[in-house]
């Protein structure tokens, strides 16, 4: 769409203030639905990830020592943080999504007013980095305080887990804008979040994968948020150079907001 | 405000909207009626700017809804089908942050939400979350909300369709109130009270097109008599009464269970039908509706 500014009169703005408006009256619908119902993801987005550093990091680190020259716990706390990131995306990426579009409609209800698709998903999306980060930084503080943060560069974690939020977002939005029900989900969680969680190096490295499982493992989204928050949150460098794991999040996510943008054309204006 | 000429909707193969002339002039009330699968509904999405033509003319507000769609947006108010409001919200964050899509500052969406809701009554229910309340409260919510941004014109779409008498009365009380205050109106329906109430004119669409059009009155006295006799025999068949009443007013229809005679004078009629030595085992002379014209322009098949 054109920038053009118009004529200034009552109620009438720059198609970029237009816009820039209407993103942001999307995240706010977001936001103040967020507030009414926070308790509900209370336990996966705040909690659970806490749990796994107890039981995991330092109960099953117990056992296991020292894995890369550092304890287990501070081996697996960026993987539990990105795998945090993707889960709480993925979740708010599902029913969520088609909930607005086949039982609230709410969707519908957007496309009545001013407010055009690409706002919709502008919206969406900053409203899932407002979820990933609150959730990053609540874990952050809880993995500082068991001193399980070995570098200053800790504090870029949060952007890479909201890279790694867009990156699945994006995509898994558009998934749930296409489909007509809901019985895909279950399908989603059991054959690509688990397996994600389990293989992508959150708790393990994928060297110890067969090479045609590690090729999978470097598919995925969330093997290259791992390595990122990893080689931060311990001040190495990543498996891959930096440029290329922020890149293949960054077309991921790119990708994803085309085929949303049309997901959505499709189904409301079709 | 509205102008369409030729307007066609097509879905593949499928024609829903097959070339129709409307122009809704301002402050007026516009039905668009017709049995379900008409193409009502496809007009209205047209107007309100979420389906693009697939052929004709169509100007909304003097712009054209494919390149000005969020400008003429911005100045309607639609009330859909089907209620999508957010029901985990409260019924006064549902119409605020509605508003915000309009880029309506927060103190003036939490002012106008105020007056909508003391407007369609709904005032005592303002911080209660919607999914508990009734089908005539969403609707009724709806109105309100299609109302946020002080529209030119408000498109409604079968707005009483699923409501109790009582809520039913209810929303046309509030419909009359923005027609009063000289808010265009377009809404569809399929019932005919709807559109002798609140219409000052419409067209009756069957298969995509334009039957007729007119006032409601105008379009009964075109297409039906003043009067209707409606008789039924007991057991018998009402074939052969058919039979036996022709001449009989203007026009005779026979029902599985009635026959229906049209004619200018209703008691006229009947002492005719007296004269014949017939003896109905009941009898009403009624004033005919826009309903027998309906049924007259569409015909009595079930659409599903």
């Amino acid at each position: 769409m054109a920038s053009t500014v118009r004529k200034a009169g009552p109620g009438v703005v720059s198609a970029g203030v237009a816009r820039w408006r209407a993103t942001l009256a999307v995240l706010e619908r977001n936001l103040v639905l967020y507030r009414r119902l926070w308790w509900a993801s209370v336990f996966s987005s705040f909690v659970l990830p806490v749990l796994f550093l107890l039981s995991i990091g330092i109960g099953v680190g117990g056992y296991v020592g020292e894995v890369g020259g550092v304890s287990y716990l501070a081996w697996i706390v960026p993987g539990v943080l990105a795998s945090m990131a993707f889960q709480v995306v993925v979740e708010e990426c599902t029913w969520p999504v088609l909930g607005d579009f086949k039982w609230t409609r709410a969707y519908h209800a957007m496309a009545a007013t001013p407010v055009a698709v690409g706002d919709m998903l502008r919206g969406w999306l900053l409203y899932m980095l407002v979820r990933v980060e609150l959730a990053a930084v609540v874990f952050l503080g809880v993995a500082a305080a068991f001193g399980a943060l070995r570098s200053p560069w800790a504090l870029v974690t949060p952007l890479v887990a909201g890279l790694l939020g867009l990156a699945v977002a994006a995509p898994m939005t558009a998934f749930s804008a296409r489909v007509e029900t809901d019985g895909y989900f279950p399908l989603v969680f059991r054959f690509v979040v688990i397996p994600a969680t389990l293989f992508a190096g959150v708790f393990f490295p994928v060297e110890q994968l067969a090479p045609a499982l590690r090729a999978v493992a470097y598919a995925t989204p969330l093997w290259h948020g791992v390595e990122l928050c990893r080689a931060a949150t311990l001040g190495v460098a990543p498996a891959w150079p930096v440029w290329a794991h922020v890149g293949y999040l960054a077309v991921l996510a790119l990708a994803g907001c085309l085929w949303a943008a049309r997901s959505f054309r499709r189904r409301l204006y079709g | 405000m509205i102008y369409a000429r030729g307007l066609v909707k097509r879905f593949g193969d499928f024609v829903a909207v097959d070339g129709i002339d409307v122009e809704v002039a301002p402050g007026e009330a516009f039905g668009f009626l017709g049995p379900n699968g008409a193409g009502k509904s496809s007009t209205m999405r047209m107007i309100g700017c979420v389906s693009q033509p697939s052929g004709g003319v169509l100007r909304v507000l003097g712009m054209d809804p494919v390149r000005d769609g969020p400008r003429i947006r911005a100045r309607l108010g639609v009330c859909p089908q089907l209620d999508n409001l957010d029901l985990d919200l409260t019924v006064r964050d549902n119409l605020t942050t509605f508003a915000r899509y309009f880029g309506i500052s927060r103190a003036e969406a939490r002012r106008r939400a105020d007056e909508l809701l003391e407007f369609v009554q709904l005032a005592d229910r303002a911080g209660s979350k919607v999914e508990p309340l009734s089908g005539g409260m969403k609707r009724r919510l709806t109105i309100a909300r299609a109302l946020v941004n002080d529209p030119d014109v408000v498109l409604l779409d079968e707005p009483t369709t699923g409501l109790d008498p009582q809520a039913r009365h209810l929303v046309w009380e509030r419909l009359f109130g923005l027609k009063r205050r000289g808010v265009t109106l377009v809404l569809t329906t399929h019932y005919m009270d709807e559109a002798e109430q609140l219409c000052d004119r419409l067209v009756v669409m069957d298969g995509g097109r334009i039957v007729a059009e007119g006032s409601p009155r105008s379009l009964i006295e075109t297409y039906c008599t003043p009067e209707v006799l409606e008789l039924r025999f007991g057991e018998d068949g009402t074939h052969d009464y058919a039979g036996k009443l022709q001449g009989v007013g203007e026009r005779v229809e026979a029902l599985p269970d009635r026959v229906l005679v049209f004619a200018a004078d209703g008691d006229e009629a009947l002492a005719q039908v007296h004269r014949r030595g017939l003896t109905p085992s009941s009898v009403l002379v009624r004033r005919s509706t826009l309903e027998d014209v309906f049924l007259h322009l569409t015909g009595r098949t079930l659409v599903d």
